[in-house]
């Protein structure tokens, strides 16, 4: 493991001013996962290959355009880290083999949605870092099946409307802990990032790039159409995000849990949840304040036993 | 060459093993775990230069299989049964990338009631996927086939995956004297792998398997791949005919035994068509002319050899070894499509389903089916599709339904379960 210790990215003057991901793609206006991919695309580069599950970023690449500046591969929505497993091993081959150049190889980037990582995905992601996969995968987290219309899955928080739950008390399961059970596997790394970060996103991936195995990225992902708010807010709630606490921007690295941007002092939970349609019934006809309130203890019952 | 016993199972490893295979994601399934067993043996021994990797399913099996050829390498795996039906989903996937390898099945009825023995349901149901099909009734073939299979796949006109295909048990575990080809010779038919422009390279990057929008662009691609299934035909004969100038045996599209004079023709695949063509020397030693053909190539499938061979006969009797629920044989009416409205079709086409789930088919089964066909071609009239069960099975299920029964009355009578 070469794990970078000091990083160039000390502040947003040191991020790469222009973009290696090419424009015009049929994502939504304000895509939070587009955003998080567009940082990122620029510090893996174009020697990368992107194996992809069905998902939104799944029309990305649309015959005869990609954006993509390198290679690309679509699979099918189960078994993404699958394909980067022949893909790996094939290139491991053919240089051992001395059939293809060494600096012919490529880095080889798993890329699907929440549906995807959280659910069907999840063998075969647990496959790949079991069998110390060198990888990166990236997990566009946009809390929902968003590509059908944003239908609840296993990523959906605690009391948000999907087009699978509209009820007054809308979705009743909580956030399935993909971090935790990504690192139970003890991987090389394992982080979350957001779009509205890019210093810290840019640290991290920089981070798991320097590093072999498996290396793990869940991007949240504002999602304009599905989370229902103004494509102009995206900046605005991912940083809101971290700053109620909601989204923790943390890695997992050499078996230890770090916090990389914890926020000292709090904002209410309610400050990110009202800006955004999924949460209206909360505030009207009429305010759910039991609900409001289970959500914010979730989140300080998270920090305080961290001793924030 | 060496002579070797070799079960069908330890034969297909050995294709593997002489077709130089650079690569072989595998998951174990009875009655196929043999093959995968002998070939991480030989890697483990240093006697194959390749790399194995166990997946965590068949469906990451299939994919891992198709983006190592996508990315340029040889590749083989194999699977069975349920596990052939879990990989569904990328078997139709895969073969649309046009990145070829070759994939060994091993036969097995498919759940519910689950079981271990075989029939043909497993593999008809990947018939539309894309991946060609050689079907082998001896262990011999199954080895000359995986080598063969290679070739298919590669083709330059072809690019497809292929599946060679046997009958668990009764092929996958039985011991036959197989000749081993010369490592050599074998190397110089398989020929070194050309991945053309199938491939990942960091300096000529490409985007496979993308989405396309709208009916146009997809159906051409469907289309594609449909032709070049297609040519598959002229590129097995072609093959074959270098096969057998290399090795002496000869594999044509469909095997035919007894046809030439026959007016009563078998059609039937894989291994148990050795019990029919026993059948045949038998009705002929009672001067019967009954013939025998057994499809290799399923896909692409021989229509035009179908309807050259069974030109002028007077009826044939198709036995399948699968059911389509609600429908019957498979093989049955892909025949059907084959010949209806060819001047010279037979003009009785039966159908017969058995030997589903290992169920044998019997020498008696035979002469039976044999009559029909020929009363159905007197009578000028086809018979409705047959189930072969004998009165003595039936008796025996009867046995077996009686046992169950009184079992859940004992439970029931001592409190153990209700069943209300």
């Amino acid at each position: 493991m070469t794990e970078q210790t000091v990083s160039i990215y000390r502040s947003m003057k040191d991020l790469p001013s222009t973009h290696l991901l090419g424009t015009g793609t049929p994502m939504c206006a304000g895509c939070g996962g587009l955003e998080a991919l567009n940082q990122l695309y620029d510090i893996i580069g174009d020697k990368s290959v992107f194996v992809n599950a069905a998902g939104c970023m799944t029309l990305l690449s649309v015959y005869p355009f990609t954006p993509f500046r390198g290679s690309w591969l679509y699979t099918a929505m189960a078994s993404a880290p699958a394909g980067a497993q022949g893909v790996r091993d094939a290139l491991d081959i053919l240089i051992q083999k001395q059939r293809m150049k060494a600096d012919e190889d490529m880095q080889v980037v798993v890329l699907t949605g929440d549906g995807s990582a959280y659910g069907m995905g999840l063998s075969a992601t647990s496959g790949a870092i079991e069998r110390n996969l060198d990888f990166l995968y990236i997990c566009y987290d946009n809390e929902g099946y968003g590509n059908t219309g944003q239908q609840f899955s296993a990523a959906t928080p605690h009391g948000a409307k999907t087009a699978t739950s509209t009820g007054s008390r809308g979705y009743p399961g909580f956030k399935k802990d993909l971090f935790a059970i990504w690192a139970a596997h003890n991987p090389a790394y394992v982080a979350t990032v957001v779009g509205a970060e890019p210093v810290d996103l840019a640290r991290k991936i920089e981070k798991a790039m320097s590093m072999k195995g498996p290396r793990m990225l869940i991007a949240l992902s504002p999602c304009p159409t599905g989370w229902d708010y103004d494509p102009q807010e995206t900046v605005t709630i991912g940083k809101l995000a971290v700053k109620t606490g909601i989204w923790p921007l943390k890695e997992y690295i050499n078996g230890q849990l770090v916090h990389t941007k914890i926020p000292r002092e709090r904002k209410p939970v309610e400050e990110y949840l009202k800006l955004q349609g999924r949460y209206k019934h909360l505030f009207e006809p009429q305010r759910n304040q039991q609900l409001i309130t289970e959500i914010q203890n979730k989140v300080d019952r998270y920090w305080e036993k961290l001793g924030q | 060459m060496t002579r070797k016993l070799l079960t069908g199972n330890g034969a297909a490893a050995w294709g593997a093993r002489l077709a130089a295979t650079d690569y072989i994601p595998a998951f174990p399934i009875t009655p196929q775990t043999e093959i995968i067993e002998a070939i991480s043996g030989w890697i483990d021994q240093g006697e194959m230069d390749a790399r194995m990797v166990t997946m965590e399913s068949e469906h990451s099996m299939i994919t891992a299989a198709a983006s190592a050829a996508a990315s340029g390498i040889r590749v083989f795996s194999a699977t069975s049964s349920q596990g052939l039906l879990y990989g569904m989903e990328m078997l139709y996937t895969v073969s649309g990338w046009r990145a070829p390898f070759v994939l060994v099945n091993v036969s097995r009825g498919l759940a519910s009631p689950i079981t271990l023995e075989p029939d043909h349901n497993d593999i008809m149901a990947a018939r539309d996927s894309g991946f060609l099909q050689i079907h082998c009734s001896t262990c011999q073939e199954v080895l000359d086939s995986t080598l063969m299979a290679f070739r298919l796949a590669e083709d330059e006109r072809i690019r497809l995956p292929v599946i060679v295909n046997m009958d668990g048990f009764y092929l996958s575990f039985t011991r036959e004297p197989v000749e081993l080809p010369d490592p050599k010779t074998a190397s110089h038919f398989v020929g070194d792998y050309d991945p053309e422009n199938i491939r990942f390279r960091a300096s000529s990057p490409v985007s496979q398997a993308v989405a396309v929008l709208g009916g146009a662009p997809y159906s051409y691609f469907r289309y594609e791949t449909h032709l070049a299934a297609q040519n598959g035909l002229a590129v097995y004969d072609e093959l074959c005919r270098e096969f057998t100038n290399l090795f002496g045996r000869d594999y044509s599209a469909i095997e035919a035994y007894q046809c030439d004079d026959a007016d009563i023709v078998f059609v039937m695949l894989g291994s148990f068509a050795t019990k029919a063509r026993a059948a045949v020397d038998q009705l002929r030693k009672a001067g019967k002319k009954v013939g025998l053909l057994r499809p290799r190539l399923l896909r692409p499938f021989p229509a035009e050899m179908f309807r050259l061979l069974l030109a002028g006969k007077s009826g044939v009797a198709v036995i399948d070894q699968n059911i389509s629920m609600g429908m019957g044989g498979v093989l049955h009416s892909e025949l059907a499509g084959a010949l209806y409205g060819h001047p010279h079709a037979p003009p009785q086409l039966l159908s017969f389903i058995g030997g589903l789930g290992g169920r044998d088919i019997s020498l008696e089964e035979l002469f039976e089916i044999a009559d029909v066909t020929r009363n159905a071609v007197a009578m000028k009239q086809t018979p409705p599709p047959r189930l072969l069960y004998t009165e003595q099975e039936l008796r025996e299920m009867r046995k077996l339904q009686a046992v169950a029964s009184v079992e859940r009355e004992e439970l029931n009578n001592s409190g153990g379960a209700k069943n209300d």
